[in-house]
Parts: structure tokens; C-alpha cells; sequence
């Protein structure tokens, strides 16, 4: 059935039509069981468990003994289609979950992640993916290692795919882990070895033949199940039929709220006499104002310049590109990635919007802000987050009554909770456990896969045992993803950071390390191995070195003391000292080195052409 | 000039242009923040509804222009793949 010849692809609208409509019908056989008395927690374990097994059947139907099928699913997958799956493989658990949460708590600031997550795409589509497709590599360190030649400069890149990926990847299993263990309702360390086991079952067998078809499986659901609840609620609170063209008067109704409660901060103290527990945030910046001054504004676009510097950088996105049947497809999937993410990126403002408005608006018969306590405390969502410590409140004043600063909540309720403030139906937040568990499954899986391809392909096959038949290779790619997902997960059960602070980490190691060597890999012919060596080499560490000065945690330990951050560069945005440094260490040393042969400028001239062989065969 | 020189001149202002564009959008609208926030789209504070769904959308038309450009670069040089996709 997925022999991947013509049959199954030209069937593909046809088969994911099915799919889609299968699952809706799902949702009101889900529906109908909540009106005849069937429990919230059943519904949401069916949902899970449901969808889990669909992605897993999946899967099983892809496996494949072929090396190009394993690694870069036959170079068949068609634009649209990639589109999909690469916009399952970007939008992690953490998107998912936490990026409505950040709008709702960060306001303008925090947004300049929704631009960078978004513009980084303009530069993989001018600056990487074609040429990298045209080349006709399998992994991104196998494009260094030939561009460049020789085992070191693999080795090295190698190296900076497995420190930005395995940042990223911890914290996705974490996130499986957080929505399994919640949705089925077991201990978070078992959730993590359940999401585990379902993100193996999606990628084993197949490799990226399985993990493509399984992502665009995936975010069939994710989508649906973010839009859907966003579209209901805005309808239900009067917000409009379309939100995304319609909250204008609620945005500016937010800030008469904010005037009217006041913007207010709480002392650490307070907050620690209180009991606040940890992770858990309040309101005390504006919804839409811009923050005054030149520090905020530099805050702004370093972040964003970090991250859309990093998503060109991210393996496990650049190595989508490799699956189309061509280099146009390769342009043209581009965009339609960036136009699959920006349905979900432009909603999350919304929701938070909509959100913040229902707890905000005493006019709302969801408002809450302004009303005493003791009623607030008795509102049954208010009661069911309380008790797992997701909500809080605390009477700094003595009042009785609820003031905007003396209500906590973590950022995750924002998507989990609030179809249940604005008294959706149950099988709503189902449907969001089901599609949380799939943007955090599809973003492990694509990572699980990039670092144990790159293990597999690069260091065992090209530098430890070049003779291995397809059998090995395709052994140790497969025993390798146990390992890397089984590491993953063991270290995600000790819960090291938040989710959020580990994801913006992947995107500044891969921009330190692999951005420049990758561009002027391309463009720049006059690019040497040496100095390609040393620029790697050089922002890597030079970025980590600044992440453990610059990062409290790590500094008191390390340098005995806390370090103000230099130009405001904080934690979350060392690749602006990584990259920088890479760029100059790897243009003084190419230029101080012979230039490549002519063989090698032959092959960047091939690189840049459309049509023509590839530079490296079907199978290598 | 070779044609594949020619081909690769045009793809680099291309390119240029792009980034241009790209810049703008996520870079230089933001620089003034505040100043833009006094208008309104849509009923949005400027700044706000860039940040929120104007840029995000502007880079993705960005993409399908940028792709389909390049598509007329590579035929006026004899560089188009065959359709296959």
C-alpha cells in the first residue's frame, strides 16, 4: 500500500481527505459519548490513545529496507505535502502549548519570537534549502563534509548537530511526557517513556519515509485542533466570526482593563511570603503598548534576529528539504511551510487576546478580575487547576478582592484551559490534549531521526566503516534512534529547565555553529576546510562559553558570581556572539589558506544550478 | 559573461532584493516600534498587528513571489528542471 511509486502518491489528497474526515467524524462520536455521560478523563484518553495508534499504523505501513527511502523518504515527497510535514516538524510541543501562554504574559515583547520563528524561513528559502536539495546530500553535516572535504570538518559539524539538536529534542520528549501524563493520567516519568515509546514506533521502521507521512498526519490534527477551539471561543465571547480580522476593539479594550486594574508588580518577596508556586506567571506588562527606549528595542530584534538566524541553521528542518522531487519543489515547499506555521502563528495572539478578555472583562460573565475571592475559588475550573497547582491566587492586599496582579497561572492553561473557562464542551480540550501530544511527537520524531541520521550516516558510515551494506547502515541507524530517544528521555525525566529557555538554546547553538558554514558554503567558492573547521569550532564554543558566563545558573558555579550580560545579550541570545565570531575566524583562515582546487569550485558551480546530476549519487 | 555566470548574477540580486524585504519586515518596522503603534490597521495598534499577523504574513506572500521569480531566472537561462512535481 505505501510503495512509494506513483499509485500512492498521485493518491495522496485522496488518502489524507479520508484521514481528515475520518478524525471529524472521530470528534462527534467523541461529542455524542460526552452527552451520553461518558467521563472528561475517558474523553481525553481516547483522543490521545486514538491518534497515537493512527500515527503508529502509519509508520508501520512506511517501513522500508532502502537507504534513500530511510533517509530522505525517495526524494518523492510532493511540495504541499512537505509543506505539512515540515510545519509539524517546526511546531513543537512548545509552540503548541506555550506560545499563546508567552503572548498572553510578554505581550509585544515576547512576540518578536512569532517573527522570528516565521522570518527565518525567507532565509532558508533564498539562502539553503535549493542548493542543499540540488547537492543531493542526506544529512547537513554530509553537505559540509563534502563542500569542504575530509572527516574532520564532518566530524565537526556533526558535533554542533548534536548540541543544538539534543537541546531541542530533551525538550520535546519533556513535553510528550507533560501531555501523556496529563491525558492519560499516570506519573509524568512514565509519560516520558510512553511518549517515547510512541515517537519510536513513528520513526523505526521507516525512517523519513515514516516520519514524513506520520507529520502530515500530525498536523492534519494539530491544526484542527488549535484553529477549531480559537474560532468557537471568539464566537462565543463576541469576539467575531474571524478573529485574526475582527479583536481590534478587544485589544483595545485590554488596555482600558489594564488602566482601569492597574499594571502592578510584585515584590519577589511577597510573592515568596505568599507561597506563589514556581513557573507560575501574573500580568504586568501591556497587551499591544511598544516598551520606551533603545534597550527595549535592541531587546527585540536580537531575539528575533536569533531566532530566524537559528531556523535556518536547525538540522531537522533543512533536511526536509531534502525529500522533494526537486530543486523548484524544494523553493516552492518553502512557502508552503511558512504558510502552514503562520496558521497557527497568527492565532496564537488571538487566543491569548481572547483568553486575557475572558478573565479580564467583569462585563464577560467569565471575568473574574475585580470579583472576591471566596467566589472566584468556587468556580469549578478555578478549583480543577488549583489543585495541580496550575492557577493561584493571593490576596496581597487582604481585600477579598481578586486584583489583576494577585492572579497566577502557568502559560500552558492559556491553550489547556481556556475552552473550559468559556464553557466549551469537554471534547474540545480533548481535542487540544490530542493535538499538543501531536506538535510534540512530530518535533521529536524529526530530531530523534536528524541526530541519529547524522550518527548513522556521517560518522558511522563515512568515517568508522565506509563498506557497510544498506543491511548495517540501516541497523545501526535504527539501533541509534533507540539510543538517542531512550538519552533524551532519560534526561528529560529530571525536568532540568523550562521548556521554553532549552528551545530558544537549540536555536543559538545551531546559528553559532553551522549558519555561515552553510551559506558561504554556497556563495562564498573562496570557502576552505580550514576555515570552515576553525569557524565551527570557534562559534560553538565561543557561543557555550558565553551561555555558561551569562547564565546564572551556570555562572555562580562556574565563574563564582553573577555576570551582567554584555549589549544586553542574555542567555537566550548567545548565537549574536557565537555567529559573529564564526563568520570572522572562518573568513580570515579560508583567505589565509590555499583556495579549494578546482574540483571543489566545480562543485559549487554544479551547487548553484537547478538542473544537472546531482553532486552526490542516488545512493551513497 | 557565460550564461551561467549570468544565471548566477541574476540569482544573486534576486537574493539581494529578498533579504531587502525581509529586513525590512522584521527588522527595520520594529526599530520604530512606537512611533508605529500610534496608527491602526484593522483596528490594531500598528506595531502590535505587525508583530502579531502583518509581518508573519508579509514573508509568507515574500516566499511564494520569491519562489515563482526565481522560477522565470532559471527559464530564461535554460536552468528548469522538467516538471516532475
Amino acid at each position: 500500500m505505501m510503495d512509494m511509486k506513483g499509485g500512492f502518491i498521485k493518491n495522496l489528497p485522496k488518502i489524507y481527505g479520508l484521514y481528515t474526515g475520518g478524525f471529524a467524524v472521530f470528534i462527534l462520536i467523541m461529542a455524542i459519548a460526552e452527552q451520553a455521560g461518558v467521563s472528561a478523563k475517558n474523553i481525553g484518553v481516547m483522543f490521545v490513545a486514538f491518534t497515537v495508534l493512527i500515527y503508529a499504523f502509519i509508520g508501520y505501513l512506511s517501513r522500508t529496507i532502502q537507504v534513500d527511502a530511510y533517509y530522505v523518504a525517495g526524494r518523492q515527497v510532493p511540495t504541499v505535502f512537505n509543506g505539512m510535514a515540515t510545519a509539524a516538524d517546526w511546531m513543537s510541543g512548545a509552540s503548541f502549548v506555550a506560545l499563546a501562554g508567552g503572548v498572553y504574559f510578554g505581550g509585544y515583547t515576547y512576540m518578536a519570537f512569532l517573527v522570528g520563528w516565521t522570518g527565518g524561513y525567507v532565509l532558508v528559502a533564498t539562502l539553503m534549502a535549493p542548493y542543499l536539495r540540488k547537492f543531493g546530500c542526506y544529512t547537513v553535516p554530509d553537505f559540509i563534509g563534502t563542500r569542504y572535504g575530509g572527516n574532520l570538518v564532518r566530524a565537526c559539524s556533526v558535533f554542533v548537530l548534536f548540541i543544538a539538536s539534543f537541546t531541542y529534542v530533551t525538550a520535546q520528549i519533556n513535553a510528550t511526557g507533560t501531555i501523556a501524563s496529563r491525558a492519560l493520567g499516570i506519573p509524568f516519568e512514565l509519560g516520558v517513556w510512553v511518549g517515547l515509546i510512541s515517537i519510536l514506533i513513528c520513526s523505526m521502521l521507516g525512517g523519513m519515509r515514516a516520519v514524513t507521512w506520520t507529520q502530515v498526519a500530525q498536523y492534519i490534527v494539530l491544526i484542527i485542533a488549535y484553529l477549531l477551539p480559537v474560532f468557537w471561543i471568539s464566537s462565543k465571547v463576541g469576539g467575531g466570526v474571524f478573529p485574526h480580522l475582527m479583536l481590534g476593539d478587544e485589544v483595545a479594550r485590554l488596555g482600558e482593563l489594564e488602566q482601569q486594574f492597574g499594571l502592578v508588580k510584585n515584590s519577589a518577596a511577597d510573592m515568596k511570603a505568599a507561597g506563589v508556586p514556581g513557573g507560575l506567571k501574573y500580568i504586568s506588562g501591556t497587551h499591544s503598548g511598544v516598551p520606551e527606549g533603545g534597550m527595549a528595542v535592541w531587546k527585540y530584534l536580537s531575539l528575533a534576529i536569533c531566532m530566524m538566524v537559528g531556523t535556518a541553521s536547525l538540522p531537522h528542518i533543512l533536511m526536509r528539504y531534502f525529500t522533494t522531487p526537486s530543486v523548484r519543489a524544494a523553493r516552492k515547499s518553502v512557502a508552503w511551510s511558512l504558510f502552514f506555521i503562520f496558521l497557527l502563528y497568527s492565532s496564537a495572539p488571538m487566543l491569548a487576546t481572547l483568553s486575557k478578555l475572558a478573565l479580564m472583562d467583569p462585563n464577560l460573565p467569565t471575568g473574574i478580575i475585580g470579583k472576591s475571592i471566596s467566589e472566584v475559588q468556587n468556580i469549578e475550573w478555578v478549583k480543577n487547576w488549583s489543585s495541580v497547582k496550575q492557577v493561584f491566587i493571593a490576596d496581597f492586599n487582604g481585600d477579598g478582592i481578586l486584583q489583576l496582579n494577585e492572579w497566577f497561572m502557568r502559560g500552558d492553561v492559556v491553550v489547556l484551559a481556556t475552552p473550559e473557562v468559556a464553557g466549551l464542551p469537554f471534547v474540545i480540550s480533548g481535542l487540544v490534549f490530542a493535538g499538543g501530544m501531536a506538535a510534540a511527537m512530530s518535533t521529536a520524531d524529526g530530531l530523534v531521526l536528524a541526530i541519529s541520521n547524522a550518527l548513522s550516516h556521517d560518522i558511522y558510515y563515512k568515517i568508522i566503516d565506509p563498506k557497510a551494506d544498506t543491511a548495517k547502515r540501516l541497523l545501526v541507524a535504527r539501533v541509534l534512534l533507540v539510543i538517542i530517544g531512550a538519552a533524551g528521555a532519560y534526561i528529560a525525566s529530571f525536568r532540568l529547565t523550562s521548556i521554553l529557555g532549552s528551545v530558544a538554546w537549540a536555536f543559538d547553538f545551531a546559528m553559532s555553529g553551522l549558519f555561515f558554514p552553510l551559506v558561504l558554503g554556497v556563495w562564498w567558492k573562496r570557502a576552505t576546510r580550514a576555515g570552515a573547521i576553525a569557524g565551527i569550532m570557534s562559534g560553538i564554543l565561543s557561543g557555550l562559553l558565553y551561555l555558561l558566563w551569562v547564565y546564572p545558573k551556570f555562572s555562580v558555579p562556574i565563574f563564582g558570581g553573577v555576570n551582567t550580560p554584555f549589549l544586553g545579550i542574555d542567555h537566550l541570545r548567545f548565537g549574536l556572539i557565537g555567529a559573529p565570531i564564526c563568520l570572522v575566524v572562518m573568513i580570515v583562515v579560508s583567505l589565509m589558506t590555499k583556495e579549494p582546487d578546482a574540483a571543489t569550485q566545480k562543485m559549487v558551480d554544479d551547487t548553484r544550478i537547478p538542473t544537472g546530476k546531482a553532486i552526490l549519487g542516488k545512493q551513497h | 559573461m557565460s550564461n551561467k555566470d549570468a544565471y548566477w548574477a541574476k540569482t544573486k540580486n534576486h537574493m539581494i532584493v529578498t533579504l531587502v524585504l525581509w529586513a525590512f519586515f522584521s527588522l527595520v518596522i520594529f526599530m520604530f516600534g512606537s512611533e508605529l503603534n500610534t496608527m491602526s490597521f484593522l483596528g490594531y495598534p500598528l506595531a502590535y498587528y505587525m508583530t502579531a499577523q502583518g509581518s508573519l504574513l508579509a514573508f509568507v506572500v515574500m516566499l511564494f513571489w520569491t519562489a515563482n521569480k526565481q522560477e522565470k531566472i532559471d527559464e530564461e537561462h535554460g536552468f528548469s528542471e522538467r516538471e516532475e512535481d
